[in-house]
């Protein structure tokens, strides 16, 4: 879906050396992006955890339940989708799985695609924009002719088709990382092009190549360290971006396959349910609701306090 | 006017590039994936005989390059599937041909093509207007109440998923209230009430979802712009309010924002893609998600292709649009 970041222009302004250093302190005044880095750490805890979290509760994402369900309408029996001490988000209608279970579970679904895809992006992008904006000439066009026509790409159209027709050989949650972090990059690419442009003219980068550094010298010790901070906020929203691009597909039937956890997939079953049982619906969807908000909640206060220009003070 | 012709030239010739490239790319990725669309439609017993029938019928018996090139050629003059009394024609623009469904991409694309359109383009007019005004209303009011309110509903929008907030409005409006339609889609032209009338949870969520976006984009875009000189001339001036933002500022916002819609019409694609599937709408989600349940691979690919082509055309429509009011623009 569409993020944050405007295509058009450069939405992080060109950052100091000591950026990151500044930027921790103002991060300590936003109460708002410290909550939402505090919910991001107890979802990956989550995630990471889920088998003992699923092992406290005594269940597992995979045994059926039927004897749970209300035989009048296959939800699980009793209030709010069978939800007891058993059962503490209530069990999956029609199969009785345990739903706790499923959303710790599918955290990790979330976070493994979302995550990859997005080291994924974040590195392509950010050779391909810096080398880009570097060298200039032919290899800037061409990065660059690339980078506006992936962008205005149909994706979604797209990732569903090759999810669709890609052979089963391929494991899905690669061939998931692949599609999206391909369509991911160019974004990246756009801000870090524009970013080293600016760089390539300042002085020290100058210098760095009147002295002889090379190529790889000047990418490393000048332009990396002057793109941290654009970097970070990149990656912080983009990571929600792709969990959500993960759950679309999942949704629409391309994603991770049955009987894996995936939050979207969750939520495209309670299509079905939501007159009878809206619980099911309202786990696995605010599981993925507060995960995709904690990131850009969180980008938001690096933004802000990156470009106090257009904040929003809190 | 030379240079307006130049200028126009250029560009129709870059998205003929493009088009080229983004054909040929979808082409190599539904080429090199080897799922075989001949074992679809081969008939039973699937002998090999009969598969190799299959094969030369479809033409996938022929070198890559010329099966392109047969591909490309088609949606220019039209293509004939086998010859004599069982030849499938697929006239021009020939998009594909879905054996199964026994219909060419194109027909079926039509056939869905006024519910997606319908959609988006409901939803689009609702987003842009509550969106901009939102945005312009937040900057105005920077820092304050409503500032913060709207930026934090539109955080939520951002990071909602279509599908999401598409659910929960059923759940609200559809079976808790008893308001609206939950699913189904009326023509236009059988009644426009009730066209609007089944459409208007799907509007609603799609318009939600991407309002946010652009409130975020014209906030920002109208900070910028209220600290340029141009503005401070025109308070100096005596101008009133009003007319500085409304004349003068809204502007400047607008023409961003437009840019940014239209590279964004892929994306806005998708966004329907998923609305339509939550609401039952029979669209072109509809039709993607069936070619993908029945691994209809011409239909796969004659969607993506045409959904391409429909994004890097209206691009350089705007793209001219663009150049011709606005000289600067060219340039670059």
């Amino acid at each position: 879906m569409s993020d944050l970041l405007s295509p058009g222009g450069a939405p992080v302004p060109p950052a100091a050396p000591a950026a990151s250093r500044g930027l921790w302190r103002a991060l300590r005044r936003d109460r708002w992006a410290q909550a939402s880095a505090l919910v991001i750490v107890l979802v990956i805890i989550a995630a990471l955890a889920a088998p003992l979290l699923a092992l406290a509760e005594g269940q597992d994402p995979y045994t059926y339940h039927t004897e749970l369900l209300d035989p009048a309408n296959g939800t699980g029996a009793g209030t709010l989708g069978g939800i007891s001490g058993r059962h503490w988000f209530g069990v999956e209608p029609l199969t009785g799985r345990d739903l706790f279970a499923i959303v710790v579970y599918g955290a990790r679904t979330s976070f493994l695609i979302g995550l990859a895809a997005t080291v994924v992006a974040i590195v392509a992008g950010v050779l391909l924009g810096a080398s880009a904006g570097y060298t200039g000439g032919w290899w800037d066009t061409v990065v660059s002719r690339v980078t506006d026509v992936l962008l205005g790409f149909p994706q979604l159209i797209f990732m569903i088709a090759v999810g669709a027709v890609a052979p089963a050989a391929i494991p899905r949650p690669l061939l998931l990382i692949a599609v999206i972090g391909l369509f991911g990059w160019p974004r990246i690419a756009r801000v870090v092009r524009a970013q080293t442009l600016s760089l390539r003219g300042r002085d020290f980068v100058r210098a760095a190549r009147a002295l002889g550094a090379g190529g790889v010298h000047v990418f490393r010790r000048e332009l990396l360290p002057n793109l941290w901070a654009p970097i970070i906020v990149l990656t912080t929203v983009t990571i929600p971006a792709n969990i959500g691009l993960e759950a679309a597909l999942s949704f629409l039937g391309v994603g991770i396959p049955p009987p894996t956890p995936s939050w979207g997939r969750s939520i495209s079953d309670a299509i079905n349910w939501v007159q009878t049982d809206p619980m099911f619906l309202i786990f696995p969807g605010a599981a993925l609701f507060l995960a995709t908000l904690a990131f850009n909640m969180l980008g938001d206060g690096l933004r802000d306090a990156l470009d106090p220009k257009t904040a929003v003070r809190r | 006017m030379n240079r307006t012709l130049r200028f126009v030239g250029v560009r129709l010739a870059g998205m003929i590039a493009v088009l080229l490239v983004v054909s040929f790319g979808t082409f190599a990725v539904f080429y090199l994936l080897p799922t075989d669309p001949a074992l679809m439609s081969c008939g039973k017993p699937c002998t090999p005989e009969n598969l190799a029938v299959a094969r030369e019928f479809m033409g996938f018996d022929k070198p890559w390059i010329q099966q392109y090139f047969d591909f490309l050629g088609a949606i220019f003059t039209g293509r004939t599937f086998g010859t004599g009394a069982t030849a499938i024609v697929c006239p021009a623009p020939c998009f594909g041909y879905s054996f199964q469904q026994n219909e060419s991409v194109l027909a079926l694309i039509g056939d869905r093509l006024p519910v997606t359109v319908s959609l988006a383009v409901g939803a689009a007019v609702i987003w842009l207007v509550a969106g901009i005004a939102a945005g312009v209303a937040s900057a105005l009011r920077r820092g304050r109440f409503t500032d913060r309110a709207a930026m934090t509903v539109t955080l939520a929008g951002v990071s909602a998923p279509a599908y999401l907030v598409g659910l929960l409005g059923i759940l609200l409006f559809g079976f808790t209230l008893d308001v609206v339609p939950v699913s189904g889609y009326v023509p236009l032209a059988q009644s426009p009430v009730d066209w609007a009338w089944h459409l208007v949870l799907p509007w609603l969520v799609l318009a939600f979802i991407n309002a946010a976006v652009y409130a975020r984009l014209s906030r920002g875009q109208m900070l910028e712009v209220l600290g340029e000189d141009f503005i401070r001339t025109a308070r100096a001036a005596g101008l009133p309010e009003r007319t500085v933002i409304g004349k003068y500022a809204l502007r400047n916002v607008l023409l961003p924002v437009v840019t940014v819609f239209a590279i964004d019409l892929g994306t806005l694609l998708g966004g329907a893609v998923i609305t339509e599937r939550v609401f039952a709408l029979p669209g072109l989600g509809g039709l993607l998600v069936d070619a993908v349940h029945q691994v209809d691979l011409p239909l796969l690919m004659g969607v993506s292709l045409f959904a391409a082509f429909f994004v890097v055309l209206a691009n350089f429509v705007v793209d001219v649009l663009y150049g011709v009011l606005d000289p600067r623009a060219r340039v670059s």
